[in-house]
C-alpha cells in the first residue's frame, strides 16, 4: 500500500511539475512543499523529485489527546498557507468575471482542479490522502478558498465533497468503483444534488422519491443548488427509498433527467442549476448507500461545509473593510475614528471568531469519532445569523460605494445569503 | 492539533466545582438575594475547604491562583488560566454573587498575583484583597482617577474617594489605585495595598443593587491615609514611556474570568428554561430551525450564542496559558460573553412567562445578576474600543 500511495503521490507531483501555471503564479515553492508534506511521501519521493522540496519542518508530536489546543498541524498549516495564496492570486482575481459570466473560466477551473484537492477526500487505500483529521482539514481548505470567492470555492471543492460523501457513506462496491475513478486523468464530473427547492424544505422529509421496481429504481422529484450542474456527467442525489433516505449516483444523460440553469441572488460563478427527475429508471447498483446509512451525519457534515464557506466569506469581508475605513476620510478624519464605524468592525471580528471556533470544535469532534450533531447544529445557527450580519455591515461601511460592483462586498452580501437558506453543497 | 474539548486533566476540577455550585451555592442563593448586605457566613467554611484543596493542587478554582506559572517543558499547555475559567463557569452556574463574595478570591488578589514582587507575594499570602479603581467621577476612564498618593518618609499618604469596591468592607485589604502626580497622566498611576484598620480609611456606604446582592459593593474614603511604601505594588518609578501597561495587564487575565462568570450564569438560565419547557421543546438538534416552534428555535439560538462565547473565553485563557499576548482576545471574550449572558438570562425569563418572572424561580434573579457582567471589568463599549483599536491599528487618541 505504501508503494501505491507513493505512486499516486508521484503521479500527482508529476502532473503539477509539468503544469505551467504554478510558475506563472509564483506558486511553485509552496506547492512543492505542500505536496511533499501532504503526500506524506518518504525520502524516495523527495529524491525522485530531484530534491526540489527541501527538508520539511519536522513533524511536531501531535499534542497528547485531551489537551485543549488551537494549533494547526504542520500539514494543515502548509495547506492553509498554500491555499491562501491560491485564493489571493487565482481565485479573487477571477471572481468578478465569474460572477458576470455565471460560470468559472476554463483556465481557472483547470488551475483549481490541478490542486488535486479531491485527494484529501479519497482514502489512502484508493490512492488518496484522507487522514484522521479529514473534516477539520477540509474545513480549513474551504475557509481559505472561500476567502478568495465563495462561488469559485464551491466549484473548486465539488470533487472533494463528492469524494468525502463516497468515502464516508458509500457501500464498499461503490467506493471501489468510484473513488479511484475520481482521481483518474479524465475523472467524471459529479454534481452534488442534495438540496430541494421547496419552501420550508426539510432534509428529513425529502420530496425526492426512489421507488423500487424489481432490479431498478425509479426516481422522481426535484433538486436545486447543483454546482456546475449543467456540465455534470453524474448527479449524486438523495431520495427516499422504501427503507429510508438513500444516495444515488445517476448519469445526467438518463431519460427523464431534466436540467436547467437556475441563477440565484448570488453564488453566480458556481453556475447553479436545478434538476427535475421524472420517473428516471436506474439500475439497483445506482443506489450507493445501505439501508442504515448515517444520513444525519451527512447532513451534519454538509452543514459544516456551509459554515466553513461562511467563515471564509466573512473573513474576506472583514479583511476588505479594515483598510477601507482607515483610508476613507469624512469630516476631516478617517471614518474609522468614529465608534459608529469602529464598533461594527469589532463585532465583525468577535462574531467571526465565535463562528470559527464552533466550526472547528464540531469538525474536531467529527474527526475524533465523537458525536457532533449538536455542535454542527449550533455552528450552523451562528454562521447563518452572524455571517449575514457581517456581510451586510461590510456593505454598509463602504456606503454607496459598497452598493456598487466596484467592490466585492455586494457580491459577498449576495453569496452569504445563500448559505443562510441552504448549506448542502460542500460536504466535509 | 485542534481540540476544543475540556482538557482531561481538569475534568475532576470541573466536577468538584459543579458539586460546590449545586450543593453549596444554590441552596443559599435566594436567601442572600433577599438579605442584601448580610454576610454569607456559609462561605467561610467553603473558603477554608478551597484553601486546603488549593494548597494541595496546582490547579484550582478562583482568581487567586491565576498567577505567573512556573511551567516546565514546551509544547501546548493547559494551565491555571484555563482551569480558573472552567472552575468559575461551574461555580457561577451556582451563583455569581456568592462567588464574588468568596473570601480570599477577590480581584485585588488577582492584581497582587499579577504584579507583586516576591517579598510582597509572601507578605500578602492569605490576605483577602478587594480592588478599588473606580471613583465617583471616573469609571471607564480609569486613567482619570483623582485619588492621590504623596510620598512622605517611609510612607505614602492617600487622599480620595473610591466607589463600587466589591467586597470592600469584608476583605482584609483593598488594592487602591492612586496617582503620584496628576500632571503625568497614566504613567503616574500606582496601586497600593491598604489593609483594613489603617487610620484614615473609612467605608462610607454599601450600595443597594439590581442584582448580585450577596456581594457587597462599598464606597471607601481615604483621608490622609498612611500606607507603608513597601505596599506599593510593582515599580515606584514613573516611566512615562511604558506608562499604563503595568497596571492594565491585570485585565488581560481577569477579563476572561468575568467572561467565564457570564458563561456560568447563562448556562444556569438555559438549563432551567429547558427543564421548564421540557414537554414543549424536543431539542434534538436535527430539525431545521424553520420547522420547530418559536420557543424551541429561541432556545437553540441562545445556546449557539452561549457556545460561541464559551469557546472565545477558553481561547483567551488558552492563549494566556501559552504566553501569547491575548489582550484583544480577552476583550473579545468579555464583550461577547457579557452581552450574551444578559440576552440569554432575559430571554429565558421571557420564554418561561410568569413562571420565569416570579420569585419561585431563580430565572428572574439571574436576569438581574447578569447585567453587571457586561459592566464591570470594562463595559461592553470599552471592550469594543479595545478590540477595534487593535484591529484598526488606532491609538486611544484617534479612536476615543
Ligand atoms: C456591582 C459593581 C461592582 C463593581 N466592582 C468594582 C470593583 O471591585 N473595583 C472597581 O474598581 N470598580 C468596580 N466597579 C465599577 C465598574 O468597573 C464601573 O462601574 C465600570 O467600569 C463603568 O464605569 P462607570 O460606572 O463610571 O461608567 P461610565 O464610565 O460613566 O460609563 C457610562 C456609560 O458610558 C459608556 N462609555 C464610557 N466611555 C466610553 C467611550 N470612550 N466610548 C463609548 N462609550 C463609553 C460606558 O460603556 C457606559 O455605558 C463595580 C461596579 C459595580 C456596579
Amino acid at each position: 500500500m505504501l508503494v501505491d500511495l507513493q505512486g499516486r503521490a508521484l503521479a500527482l507531483l508529476n502532473k503539477v511539475a509539468g503544469a505551467e501555471w504554478p510558475d506563472r503564479l509564483r506558486l511553485r515553492k509552496p506547492l512543492e512543499r505542500w505536496l511533499y508534506r501532504g503526500s506524506k511521501a518518504s525520502f524516495s519521493v523527495l529524491a525522485q523529485q530531484g530534491g526540489a522540496a527541501k527538508r520539511a519542518r519536522p513533524n511536531k508530536p501531535a499534542s497528547p489527546r485531551g489537551v485543549f489546543d488551537l494549533t494547526l498541524s504542520d500539514d494543515q498549516q502548509l495547506l492553509c498557507d498554500m491555499l491562501q495564496q491560491v485564493a489571493q492570486d487565482v481565485v479573487r482575481p477571477a471572481a468578478a468575471e465569474a460572477n458576470a459570466a455565471q460560470h468559472c473560466a476554463e483556465e481557472v477551473r483547470a488551475a483549481l482542479a490541478e490542486l488535486g484537492l479531491k485527494h484529501y477526500g479519497v482514502p489512502a487505500a484508493h490512492g488518496g490522502l484522507a487522514d484522521e483529521a479529514a473534516a477539520l482539514t477540509c474545513a480549513l481548505m474551504t475557509e481559505q478558498l472561500a476567502h478568495g470567492d465563495p462561488a469559485l470555492a464551491l466549484v473548486a471543492l465539488q470533487s472533494l465533497s463528492v469524494a468525502n460523501v463516497l468515502r464516508r457513506f458509500a457501500l464498499p462496491a461503490a467506493q471501489q468503483q468510484w473513488l479511484p475513478a475520481l482521481l483518474a486523468e479524465s475523472a467524471p464530473q459529479i454534481a452534488l444534488a442534495l438540496a430541494e427547492p421547496h419552501v420550508l424544505a426539510d432534509p428529513h422529509r425529502l420530496q425526492c422519491r426512489a421507488e423500487r421496481k424489481g432490479q431498478h429504481y425509479q426516481l422522481s422529484g426535484s433538486k436545486s443548488l447543483l454546482v456546475d450542474g449543467l456540465s455534470a456527467d453524474y448527479l449524486l442525489l438523495s431520495a427516499y427509498a422504501e427503507d429510508g433516505p438513500a444516495l444515488f449516483l445517476v448519469e445526467a444523460s438518463r431519460a427523464g433527467v431534466e436540467r436547467c440553469a437556475s441563477p440565484a441572488m448570488g453564488l453566480r460563478g458556481a453556475a447553479l442549476a436545478s434538476v427535475t427527475l421524472r420517473k428516471v429508471r436506474v439500475p439497483h447498483s445506482a443506489r450507493i448507500t445501505a439501508a442504515d446509512f448515517a444520513y444525519q451525519t451527512l447532513l451534519d457534515l454538509a452543514a459544516l461545509g456551509g459554515c466553513a464557506v461562511a467563515v471564509g466569506a466573512a473573513q474576506a469581508a472583514l479583511d476588505y473593510v479594515v483598510p477601507y475605513v482607515n483610508e476613507r476620510q469624512a469630516f476631516g478624519e478617517p471614518i474609522s475614528h468614529r465608534q459608529g464605524v469602529a464598533f461594527p468592525i469589532a463585532n465583525m471580528a468577535i462574531e467571526l471568531e465565535g463562528m470559527r471556533l464552533l466550526l472547528w470544535r464540531a469538525c474536531a469532534r467529527a474527526d475524533q469519532g465523537a458525536s457532533f450533531s449538536r455542535e454542527s447544529y449550533l455552528a450552523r445557527l451562528q454562521a447563518e445569523a452572524k455571517a449575514m450580519t457581517i456581510a451586510s455591515d461590510a456593505v454598509q461601511l463602504l456606503g454607496g460605494h459598497g452598493f456598487t460592483q466596484e467592490h466585492p462586498v455586494e457580491r459577498w452580501y449576495r453569496d452569504v445569503r445563500g448559505f443562510a437558506v441552504l448549506s448542502q453543497s460542500v460536504v466535509l | 492539533m485542534i481540540n476544543l474539548e475540556t482538557p482531561r486533566k481538569f475534568r475532576a476540577l470541573v466536577t468538584q466545582a459543579q458539586q460546590v455550585a449545586a450543593q453549596y451555592y444554590r441552596p443559599i442563593s435566594r436567601k442572600y438575594d433577599r438579605a442584601e448586605h448580610s454576610y454569607p457566613k456559609e462561605l467561610d467554611l467553603l473558603a477554608a475547604l478551597l484553601d486546603g484543596m488549593n494548597a494541595g493542587s496546582p490547579e484550582s478554582t478562583g482568581a487567586r491562583t491565576s498567577k505567573r506559572q512556573h511551567d516546565s517543558g514546551d509544547g501546548v499547555r493547559n494551565g491555571s488560566n484555563m482551569s480558573t475559567c472552567l472552575g468559575i463557569m461551574e461555580l457561577c452556574w451556582g451563583d455569581v454573587g456568592l462567588l464574588l463574595a468568596m473570601p480570599r478570591q477577590g480581584l485585588g488578589n488577582a492584581a497582587i498575583a499579577a504584579v507583586a514582587n516576591d517579598e510582597q507575594l509572601q507578605r500578602f499570602d492569605g490576605l483577602w484583597a478587594a480592588m478599588a479603581i473606580t471613583e465617583p467621577d471616573c469609571g471607564s476612564d480609569s486613567a482619570a482617577i483623582r485619588t492621590t498618593a504623596v510620598r512622605d518618609g517611609d510612607d505614602y499618604v492617600l487622599n480620595g474617594e473610591k466607589i463600587f469596591v466589591t467586597s470592600g468592607e469584608r476583605a482584609g485589604a483593598v488594592v487602591v489605585w492612586a496617582t503620584l502626580d496628576k500632571s503625568l497622566g497614566r504613567a503616574a498611576i500606582k496601586s497600593f495595598v491598604v489593609e483594613h484598620g489603617t487610620r484614615g480609611m473609612q467605608v462610607t456606604r454599601l450600595e443597594k443593587k439590581l442584582g448580585i446582592k450577596a456581594s457587597d459593593t462599598a464606597a471607601i474614603r481615604f483621608t490622609d491615609c498612611r500606607v507603608p511604601a513597601a505596599n506599593l505594588l510593582g515599580n515606584a518609578d514613573i516611566d512615562v514611556a511604558k506608562g499604563f501597561a503595568g497596571v492594565m495587564e491585570t485585565f488581560d487575565n481577569t477579563r476572561p474570568m468575568v467572561a467565564a462568570m457570564a458563561i456560568g450564569l447563562a448556562k444556569a438560565s438555559l438549563d432551567r428554561a429547558r427543564e421548564l419547557l421540557e414537554d414543549h421543546c424536543a431539542l434534538d438538534y436535527r430539525k431545521p430551525l424553520l420547522q420547530v416552534s418559536h420557543a424551541e428555535a429561541q432556545l437553540y439560538q441562545l445556546e449557539a450564542e452561549w457556545e460561541a462565547a464559551r469557546l472565545l473565553t477558553l481561547k483567551a485563557a488558552w492563549m494566556a496559558d501559552n504566553r501569547m499576548p491575548n489582550s484583544k482576545e480577552a476583550s473579545m471574550a468579555k464583550a461577547k460573553a457579557g452581552r450574551m449572558a444578559t440576552e440569554v438570562a432575559l430571554k429565558c425569563v421571557e420564554l418561561c412567562g410568569l413562571t420565569g418572572y416570579g420569585e419561585d424561580e431563580l430565572l428572574e434573579k439571574w436576569a438581574r445578576d447578569a447585567k453587571i457582567l457586561d459592566i464591570f471589568e470594562g463595559t461592553q463599549q470599552i471592550q469594543l474600543l479595545i478590540v477595534a483599536r487593535r484591529l484598526l491599528g488606532k491609538s486611544s487618541k484617534e479612536l476615543k
